[in-house]
């Protein structure tokens, strides 16, 4: 892997600059501008964390670490509809993996490859959702899905597929 | 009521033990003389209680860091107990599960901390599977390598890295079982902004950071006859190689390594002392004259090739400040691959050029495509102090066998100046003591600038010299290179001359030179034995040296002459590595 040049438009970079300045550049806020950056991009891509991290003054490889500590940060690109398995204990136990399977198979997903080629979908687990009442649960963007099956699943796909087609 | 002064002491083993301002439990421990097993405590960074070897156990409280508790007056501890054992034993058990321990082929192999550790513990048999696939090592550059798969995570380098560079140009990644230790997106070194100052490599416990070896391209070119091999020992070495063979750090022995090096089969032994001198020469000439005309000033040296790239990647508004004078390790391989080859009359690819030198970042200078010619490198090979005791054992070459001997002519003739090159605030003094000389045309009686020398990070003082006041900065460590620098610009600091090297105390802690992380004195000893080697000599006037003055007369004519500069001269370039301008 070769270092993230500059590759980032000058449309995008006003939106980062906009961001520090929203949180003053200051060090201590770097959890919150990397949200507010993932909330842009649905992801933190190099060139973004690269630009960051120089005008806070901070090093890429300090910025990656932090980027790379936290789940809720991806360095990968994440689906315009982000479904998200929950997989604690509650939810595995209740036959979360099979859920999990479904999604991956009916969008076409194999391996370690979690967003679709069209970047509509992206499917991971997480730890718990804190709703062990309804497993298994899956969350799509900030809906709640409750006790959820691999029909069930399917259905709702079908759903969202149609939509914006 | 009478208040009963708490007396400062705690109990070691039983033994009732005084402290005072020891900054842990660890180094009161180790005051009274009994090691306490770390890999991450490093006196010289801050505190980071990461590989829990140093535990002890404390009346009341249980398995404690030593490295992290502060002495408190009635703690009661034992350092040795069974409980303290088995928790040393399972931690190591733990480290070595992920490690990996293919020890006989490793650059770390015999002084690696790790391996003498579980060495100490008898642990001959590990009860926990590896479960990590082999990751890639990285050597890429010319420097260092990376190998992951030896890596504890102690965090030493990264604190060094930090604290002493301010680069941060590696951090942990990733959280849990998958953290790693590296550079920015899992970048090779060479593809970020370090400068191969090696000090990460200088602090780690094991093989994971270590200095490339160029030990068989010297065997290579001593075994071939169409070559002729000469070496140039730079100042900081003679005062650190000892330390490998036990002999104290400070201690001057290179005569021994004239000697020895001569029986490995090296044709002659030079000193970069000479160059240095040649340095003060060609910087010293610089410098006056832009006193004179009040032009780029500061100015900025430009001996220390960490220092030189560091600046290319940050300040590159002061790129123009930069002397613009090779390093005595440059200069050293283009007036060899001229002077020498015209002498020996053989052509410059058959001259091999091995610098020994106490710095990584001086092998990936002597690549710099700048300083090479036809294809032909002014210096082939850079040896650092770790790897001349290897090339000297490898040989077969017993040292204690060995009388000392003289350096070979002419650029084995050199001044206490060019020695004090070696040690923090030595360019800068070698510098005044010829300026002085040139610009007011009296004789300097004093000679020794005692305000230039010593271990602090940064040092200032003005010298008078005929009614001119001189500003100077002395300054080790590139994280204070940059705290001064971010003055200047800002207008709240003002010098005529600033002196950098990268390392802490200068090339006597380059990382190149034997291990001592582990002990604070050392530097400080090496620095001594360099001024005391000064002291002694009756030359100590970069300028009045003999061979230098013949060097000039015969093939420079004026120091920044034409072919002066053509030789001993340089230009940097801008390497923007983060490049995010708007």
């Amino acid at each position: 892997m070769v270092a993230t040049k500059q590759g980032l438009t000058s449309e995008k970079q006003s939106k980062l600059n906009g961001i520090l300045k929203k949180y003053d550049y200051k060090k201590s806020n770097l959890i919150a501008i990397l949200q507010q950056i993932q909330e842009v991009y649905r992801y933190l891509p190099e060139e973004a964390l690269t630009y960051v991290s120089v005008k806070m003054g901070l090093s890429p490889a300090s910025v990656f670490g932090v980027a790379t500590f936290y789940s809720q940060f991806s360095l990968n690109p994440k689906g315009k509809f982000e479904i998200k398995v929950c997989d604690g204990t509650a939810c595995h136990v209740r036959g979360s993996m099979p859920v999990f399977n479904a999604i991956k198979k009916k969008l076409g997903l194999t391996g370690e490859k979690i967003t679709t080629d069209c970047l509509r979908f992206s499917v991971e687990t997480v730890s718990c959702l804190g709703a062990c009442g309804l497993a298994p649960v899956v969350m799509i963007n900030d809906k709640v899905y409750p006790k959820m099956t691999s029909e069930a699943m399917s259905i709702v796909l079908d759903e969202l597929m149609k939509k914006h087609v | 009521m009478v208040k009963t002064k708490v007396k400062n002491t705690i109990f070691i083993n039983g033994k009732e033990v005084e402290f005072s301002n020891e900054r842990n439990l660890l180094e009161v421990i180790q005051k009274i003389g009994i090691d306490v097993p770390t890999f991450c405590y490093r006196p010289d960074l801050t505190l980071y209680g990461a590989c829990r070897m140093c535990v002890v156990e404390i009346e009341g409280r249980g398995i404690q860091a030593s490295c992290t508790m502060p002495p408190e007056p009635g703690l009661k501890i034992k350092t040795n107990s069974e409980r303290v054992r088995r928790v040393r034993k399972v931690s190591l058990e733990l480290l070595l599960s992920n490690h990996d321990r293919e020890c006989t082929t490793c650059e770390r192999s015999s002084d690696c901390e790790l391996q003498i550790l579980s060495n100490k513990y008898d642990i001959k048999d590990l009860r926990f599977e590896k479960l990590q696939e082999k990751a890639e090592i990285d050597d890429s550059n010319p420097s260092l390598v990376r190998d992951s798969n030896k890596c504890i995570l102690c965090g030493a380098c990264i604190r060094a890295c930090t604290e002493v560079q301010g680069k941060s140009v590696l951090s942990f990644s990733n959280r849990g079982s998958k953290t790693v230790c590296a550079p920015a997106y899992g970048c090779k070194l060479e593809d970020v902004d370090c400068v191969y100052c090696g000090q990460c490599a200088a602090v780690c416990p094991t093989g994971a950071l270590s200095i490339k070896s160029d030990v068989d391209k010297v065997f290579e070119a001593i075994n071939d006859d169409s070559k002729t091999v000469i070496v140039q020992i730079a100042p900081a070495v003679r005062v650190a190689l000892g330390e490998q063979f036990s002999i104290p750090p400070g201690e001057n022995i290179i005569g021994i390594m004239a000697a020895a090096l001569r029986r490995v089969g090296i044709n002659k032994v030079f000193d970069t002392s000479f160059s240095a001198d040649v340095t003060i020469m060609e910087e010293g000439t610089e410098l006056i004259g832009r006193l004179k005309n009040n032009e780029r000033l500061p100015l900025f040296t430009s001996c220390c090739p960490a220092w030189v790239r560091h600046a290319e990647q940050n300040h590159k508004n002061f790129l123009n400040n930069l002397s613009s004078a090779k390093s005595p390790q440059q200069m050293f391989g283009a007036l060899a691959k001229d002077v020498l080859c015209k002498e020996y009359k053989i052509e410059s690819k058959d001259l091999v050029v091995v610098s020994i030198m106490p710095c990584t970042a001086k092998k990936a200078e002597a690549v710099r495509p700048e300083f090479s010619k036809n294809g032909v490198q002014e210096v082939d090979i850079v040896l650092t102090t770790q790897e001349v005791f290897k090339l000297i054992q490898s040989a077969g070459v017993n040292i204690s066998n060995l009388e000392s001997e003289e350096m070979d002519m002419p650029f084995g003739e050199y001044s206490g100046a060019g020695v004090i090159f070696g040690a923090s605030g030595g360019v800068a003094e070698a510098a005044l003591r010829t300026a002085y000389e040139v610009i007011t045309g009296k004789t300097l009686e004093n000679v020794n600038f005692e305000e230039a020398r010593g271990l602090d990070t940064l040092k200032e003082f003005t010298v008078d010299i005929d009614g001119k006041k001189i500003r100077l900065a002395i300054i080790n460590t590139l994280a204070e290179a940059d705290r001064v620098i971010e003055k200047i610009n800002k207008g709240e600091a003002h010098y005529d001359v600033i002196e950098v090297m990268a390392c802490p105390g200068g090339c006597i802690g380059g990382a190149g030179q034997p291990v001592s992380c582990k002990d604070r004195l050392i530097k400080g000893n090496r620095k001594d034995g360099l001024y005391k080697a000064d002291a002694k000599m009756k030359l100590q006037k970069s300028h009045e040296n003999p061979s230098v003055k013949t060097l000039y007369e015969k093939h420079l004519g004026e120091p920044n002459s034409k072919k002066a500069h053509h030789l001993l001269h340089t230009e940097y370039e801008e390497r923007d590595i983060w490049n995010v301008e708007d």
